[in-house]
């Protein structure tokens, strides 16, 4: 049984996002169930990444409302939610357990025993220095720190970008086994859907600032795609 | 992790399943006790909403029954289960027959090549080789 689907944990409402040089977002209006794992697809340079840090709080619309759990984003930090950056927002002095104890200090309801926890079922060494790590270790660490608070809406930005298949595995794994959806929503952008698909509940296709199409991917599997997701990917898109 | 689910059927389905079939082939016992849904979407590689409804399902259709607080059981009523494994035994033959109808194989064709085929010795009664076996997280 599928939880029931309550309140929005995130609703936008006429969104835009407009940079200086870069397209942006435009007139976004939609709303995203809680307690499910939601994907963020599209190609590169489309708009996922603007989307999450709007949700996040981070950036702010040039108009328009973004709601998370019903509560206006002001640019505050919120408990409630976590972020994990597409960037790497990793101090390279710090070891792996400095850096989580350094999040422990910054963000409030950090759980530095999960936290612990984390790290260890990702096999990171908690003496390794932040520099010296992989780009999938660096990956790893990141996903710990973001799992690592109770948040009831959960950011991922390209948790899997660039990294190798068995790094995705784990990532996937990770994510699967410290997951709360009965008190959280976990929202994935990625560009790479074949690795998230059996582990999404719906996913919203975002292409040149807009959103080309929402559907339940247990919709998309039964309607029979050639390739699944990336089959309807392909047809939102007109490709 | 197992064998990669179709993206061509929902995934419920498919993982459905295979659930049944470690319990026709007894790798999950009468009475015998699930993983966790959380143990199972991890197992699988899916989303534990996905297990969860898979879960509901089988209980649904009572070839699985939840004790509160202890977890979930594969019923021990025979009748179920025998209708379960005759109910797979059906849909694979129909797969198979529809698969070779389509190539123009006619009924006695088939039979008789699938005479020859167990005579032969193609074919192992024990025919357990997937190890991947949900049952033992």
């Amino acid at each position: 049984m599928t939880p029931p689907a309550p309140n929005p944990i995130v609703t936008f409402r006429h969104v835009t996002k407009l940079y200086t040089n870069v397209p942006g977002v435009t007139d976004l209006s939609f709303e995203w169930p809680a307690h499910r794992i939601i994907g963020v697809i599209g190609p590169n340079g489309g708009g996922k990444s603007t989307i999450l840090k709007l949700a996040s709080g981070l950036l702010h619309p040039t108009s328009g409302e973004v709601l998370v759990d019903g509560v206006p984003q002001n640019g505050r930090i919120r408990p409630e939610v976590a972020f994990l950056p597409d960037s790497d927002a990793l101090y390279p002095f710090y070891t792996v357990a400095e850096m989580t104890a350094f999040c422990g200090g910054v963000f409030p309801a950090f759980d530095t025993a999960r936290a612990r926890a984390l790290v260890d079922f990702l096999e990171l060494s908690p003496n390794t220095r932040v520099g010296a790590l992989s780009k999938g270790g660096k990956e790893r660490l990141k996903l710990a720190l973001t799992l690592a608070r109770p948040a009831s809406l959960v950011l991922l930005d390209e948790p899997l970008s660039g990294l190798d298949p068995l790094v995705r595995e784990s990532i996937v794994r990770g994510l699967l086994s410290f997951l709360d959806l009965e008190h959280q929503t976990i929202v994935l952008a990625t560009h790479e859907v074949a690795d998230v698909e059996p582990v999404l509940d719906e996913v919203v296709l975002v292409h040149r600032g807009r959103i080309q199409g929402a559907a339940s991917v247990e919709a998309i599997h039964a309607h029979g795609y050639r390739k699944g997701l990336v089959g309807w990917m392909a047809e939102a898109i007109g490709g | 992790m197992d064998e990669p689910f179709s993206p061509t059927k929902p995934i419920y389905l498919q993982l459905m399943e295979r659930i049944e079939k470690a319990i026709v082939r007894g790798d999950l016992a009468p009475g015998g006790k699930l993983p966790s849904v959380r143990e199972t979407a991890l197992a699988y590689g899916v989303n534990p909403n996905t297990a969860q409804r898979v879960y509901a399902e089988l209980e649904r259709q009572a070839i699985v029954e939840t004790r509160r607080g202890h977890g979930t059981f594969v019923t021990e009523d025979a009748d179920r289960l025998a209708a379960l494994r005759r109910s797979l035994l059906k849909d694979a033959i129909t797969a198979f027959v529809d698969g070779l109808t389509e190539m123009g194989v006619s009924s006695s064709e088939i039979v008789h090549a699938l005479a020859r085929h167990l005579a032969d010795g193609h074919h192992t009664l024990e025919g357990g080789t997937d190890d991947h076996d949900p049952a033992r997280p």
